[in-house]
């Protein structure tokens, strides 16, 4: 385990994770939302739990994305909070 | 309302982390879950199912009740958007459209009169402003095989290596997401209809139920594949490992089919149209 590396991306994480809740754009958070799941994806193979990488590489930052992109299309694209 | 909301979350946040503080530290040798359950799986699981990748082994042979609850968890949840966004009854619109693919023309057809008989060129859209990109239909054409064909191996190899039925299925499920992306949910749904959809995602979680079931009736207990072992004429160890195959092929089914299932009713607000 790289500490650097870590720091690096546990920072992406955050910064995600805290964009996602910030932009007002649904589709701009809901992509958000996926780089979010794809680092923590890469967080989880570098603890050496390559199943759950999977598992979140191709739920969380694969499937859940586009559902909720389809989510954003068929409702409307901004908060209204 | 907002700032009541702030609070409530600090004060969450607080109870957490001061909560978390009492966990075992990472990989800490002396934590309870590392001095009897770990080793436990670690020293005996590849003598007791013949399975290499103990992840596995742990999720669907020693943990099986937890996997099958999750998987009818997703199915739960196929059922539910599925209830909450298909509806039936909507009135017939002025116009039909339909796209000349070789142009690219958009022909409205109105109410009244209709095409005499399915034409090749001339492919039912529902708003005129549908994109239509050849490039990627083409590219997801010779795409789709491969995924599916990584997607049974991911199934099959989860044995071996990381992977398994859950991973599997989400792909499979992906793979006919991106048929229903690129092209439109119609050429989708031409290649699984709704009802086979809602059949094969109940089907994935009969079969999981269904090998814990027949271990019963052979006189082991529920979920316990090692009782197989006189039925397929193979020793309980390698019962084991079939076992684990079997319920992981029912998992793959049962999420390949719900990811779809969520996906048609969502893309299309219920409508099961051409979708987005």
């Amino acid at each position: 385990m790289i500490v650097q590396l870590d720091l690096v991306i546990l920072t992406l994480v955050v910064v995600c994770a805290v964009g996602a809740l910030w932009v007002r754009d649904l589709l701009s958070a809901a992509i958000l939302f996926g780089a979010y799941s794809f680092m923590l994806c890469l967080l989880w193979s570098i603890m050496g739990a390559v199943d759950v990488a999977f598992t979140e590489a191709s739920v969380g930052a694969g499937v859940s994305t586009v559902f909720m992109v389809a989510a954003v299309f068929r409702t409307s694209r901004r908060t209204k909070d | 309302m907002k700032v009541l909301g702030l609070i409530l979350v600090v004060a969450c946040w607080i109870l957490l982390a001061v909560g978390a503080t009492d966990f075992p530290r990472m990989g800490d040798p002396a934590s309870p879950a590392a001095l009897h359950v770990s080793p436990r799986y670690l020293e005996k699981g590849l003598a007791e199912t013949q399975t290499p990748n103990i992840v596995t082994a742990v999720l669907a042979d020693y943990r099986g009740y937890d996997t099958m609850y999750e998987t009818t968890v997703v199915f739960a949840a196929g059922v539910s958007c599925f209830l909450l966004l298909r509806f039936f009854r909507r009135q017939a619109p002025p116009h039909t459209l339909y796209r000349h693919k070789p142009s690219g023309t958009v022909v409205a057809i109105q109410r009244g009169y209709r095409l005499r008989g399915p034409h090749p060129d001339l492919v039912p859209i529902d708003r005129d402003w549908a994109p239509h990109d050849p490039i990627v239909e083409l590219a997801s054409r010779i795409l789709i095989p491969l995924i599916q064909i990584f997607a049974l191996y991911v199934v099959a190899h989860g044995h071996y290596s990381p992977g398994g039925g859950f991973q599997g299925g989400v792909i499979l499920g992906a793979s006919l997401i991106l048929l229903a992306i690129s092209q439109d949910l119609r050429t989708a749904q031409a290649r699984l209809g709704e009802r086979s959809n809602a059949l094969l995602s109940a089907i994935g979680v009969l079969i999981y139920v269904g090998v814990g079931a027949l271990a019963l009736a052979l006189g082991g207990n529920f979920l316990d594949y090692g009782a197989l072992a006189g039925l397929m004429h193979v020793d309980p160890v390698y019962a084991r490992n079939l076992g684990i195959l079997f319920v992981e092929i029912g998992v793959a089914i049962a999420v390949m089919a719900t990811m779809f299932f969520i996906y048609r009713n969502v893309a299309s607000a219920g409508a099961l149209d051409e979708g987005l």
